[in-house]
């Protein structure tokens, strides 16, 4: 497989040039917030602000899930991001959840009640929004050592996050838009690399070995 | 083109424009004083009803009711009508007539215009997705029209059907409906004096986002009932079909009547949010939803001995 050369970053700019990726992922919400405040997010900004929230949750856990194809298939290792990538989402699924709590369903219980239970497409982002939980609990050092080899099977968890999120997403809308249809495609791609996965890794290996005996 | 106001028809037309949009505190005064009748009570949520079929509820900002559009002929996001709806040509513009009726007629729009006296109608507009708006329509009732083609004892409903023309409408290139868009009314629903075909908003020319130059609004129904851009209005015997039940029949019936004890399988009904109430993020509290969106007495009768629940 060919490997592209990136220029690599020296090793003393990598702690720098992750909190330069929170910093930028956080613009869009804190930048929306401001436009929602002065009337900027058009007629309904309520709405334009929770979607806003979720649409991004989703592209960062869709970056996420791409750092391993592209460390795979390209030869290109951004794996000292992933975590800021799936904290990013976290906090945007977060504010995604408290936005439609307040300012969407003004905190009426019964009514969130009633919707949580009722509603599937609610249902799915909640279980989604539960899932991640633990996984934004335990990215951090501390817990890789301590939980070993389960850390990893904790954290694949982020693939029945990502269906569960398209599914929230593409059964809150009328139709499916050119916008949905392109993330179901986006969604449908790293899905089916984690199921290919394993026996593309193993028939590089066996191509290895068959090069060590040589 | 300005909007023709017959001179009998509202007091809008001498009012100074600043005074009739005060217009509200004159009637909340007058009520104060006992000067309106029961109609003019507050009901459920603080409902009062100036002379006519009008709400006296403040109407929602215009740049909001231009601006915040489900019309997928021109895209599927809110504000995509507004920015794409500039390429429709609204003259020419024939609606044909026909069906089960004495006299099928084609009529020019601005013969339509001129041959029916034009009301201000200030309607609330809930849509299927939860959010409403107060609109001041300008528009004349379907009854009228229909009245003109003289409907055999055969016609049971009206069938709506908008433009198509892919080539001004760029969302028709795009198989998100069946296009053209169609929608339909039983006929004595149809003959309801609420059910209006407007061509105005705010006392002026319909913008192209609206529906113009003429569209259907049915105040007591979800707003996709509301079929915009309207080229030909057909009196069948049968049900004609409507774009979003052909699309997903569990999810939009043919009646579609506001109703917030039925909910759409995948959200709730029961609360809407009034675009335009909030100041930026904050302050834009949901507020419940009427059972006909609030016109229950004026239409509820129509529905008498039938299972609501069954005929969304």
């Amino acid at each position: 497989m060919a490997t592209l050369a990136l220029p690599a970053l020296p090793a003393r700019y990598k702690p720098a040039s992750i909190w330069a990726l929170y910093a930028i992922g956080l613009m869009p919400g804190l930048y929306a917030f401001y436009l929602g405040i002065f009337g900027g997010l058009g007629a309904d900004p309520v709405r334009a602000f929770e979607h806003l929230l979720g649409l991004w949750a989703f592209r960062f856990l869709c970056l996420g899930l791409a750092v391993a194809p592209l460390r795979d298939l390209f030869g290109i290792n951004l794996i000292a991001y992933r975590r800021a990538l799936g904290l990013l989402a976290f906090y945007y699924v977060l504010a995604h959840f408290i936005v439609y709590l307040t300012l969407d369903r003004g905190l009426i219980l019964s009514s969130i009640a009633g919707d949580i239970l009722k509603r599937p497409y609610i249902m799915l982002g909640m279980a989604g929004l539960l899932m991640l939980i633990p996984l934004a609990l335990t990215s951090n050092q501390w817990s890789i050592r301590r939980l070993g080899p389960r850390w990893n099977r904790l954290h694949k968890l982020t693939y029945p996050i990502l269906l569960v999120a398209i599914l929230h997403y593409a059964l809150s809308l009328k139709v499916i838009d050119p916008e949905a249809a392109f993330y179901i495609l986006v969604t449908v791609i790293l899905l089916g690399y984690r199921l290919v996965r394993p026996k593309i890794m193993e028939r590089r290996r066996a191509k290895r070995m068959a090069g060590a005996t040589r | 083109m300005l909007i023709r106001h017959a001179p009998d028809l509202t007091d809008n037309d001498v009012t100074d424009r600043s005074l009739y949009l005060r217009r509200r505190e004159f009637i909340g005064g007058a009520a104060g004083l006992g000067l309106l009748g029961a109609a003019g009570q507050a009901s459920a949520r603080g409902l009062t009803y100036g002379p006519g079929f009008s709400t006296t509820e403040k109407p929602t900002p215009k740049k909001d009711i231009t601006s915040y559009n489900n019309f997928y002929e021109f895209g599927v996001n809110k504000e995509d009508p507004s920015e794409n709806a500039g390429s429709l040509k609204t003259r020419p513009w024939t609606i044909r007539v026909d069906g089960e009726c004495e006299t099928p007629t084609s009529f020019a729009i601005d013969d339509l215009i001129k041959a029916n006296k034009l009301e201000e109608r200030i309607y609330r507009m809930r849509c299927v997705e939860g959010w409403s708006m107060v609109i001041p329509w300008v528009g004349f009732p379907l009854k009228d029209l229909l009245a003109q083609v003289k409907p055999t004892s055969k016609a049971k409903f009206v069938a709506f059907e908008t433009l198509m023309r892919p080539s001004e409408m760029p969302g028709q290139r795009w198989d998100t409906l069946q296009w053209p868009y169609r929608e339909g009314l039983r006929l004595d629903e149809a003959r309801h004096p609420l059910a209006i075909l407007a061509t105005g908003l705010y006392g002026e020319t319909l913008p192209n986002q609206n529906g113009a130059p003429i569209r259907l609004v049915v105040p007591w129904k979800y707003g996709f009932k509301g079929i915009k851009s309207i080229v030909k209005i057909t009196l069948t015997e049968e049900e004609p079909a409507s774009t979003w039940n052909l699309l997903q029949p569990s999810e939009y019936g043919f009646y579609a009547n506001v109703n917030p004890a039925v909910d759409h399988p995948r959200w709730s009904q029961a609360t809407e949010r009034r675009i335009g109430e909030a100041d930026g993020l904050f302050g834009g509290a949901r507020i419940d939803t009427l059972p006909f969106n609030g016109y229950a007495d004026e239409v509820a009768s129509l529905y008498d001995g039938m299972d609501l629940t069954k005929f969304y």
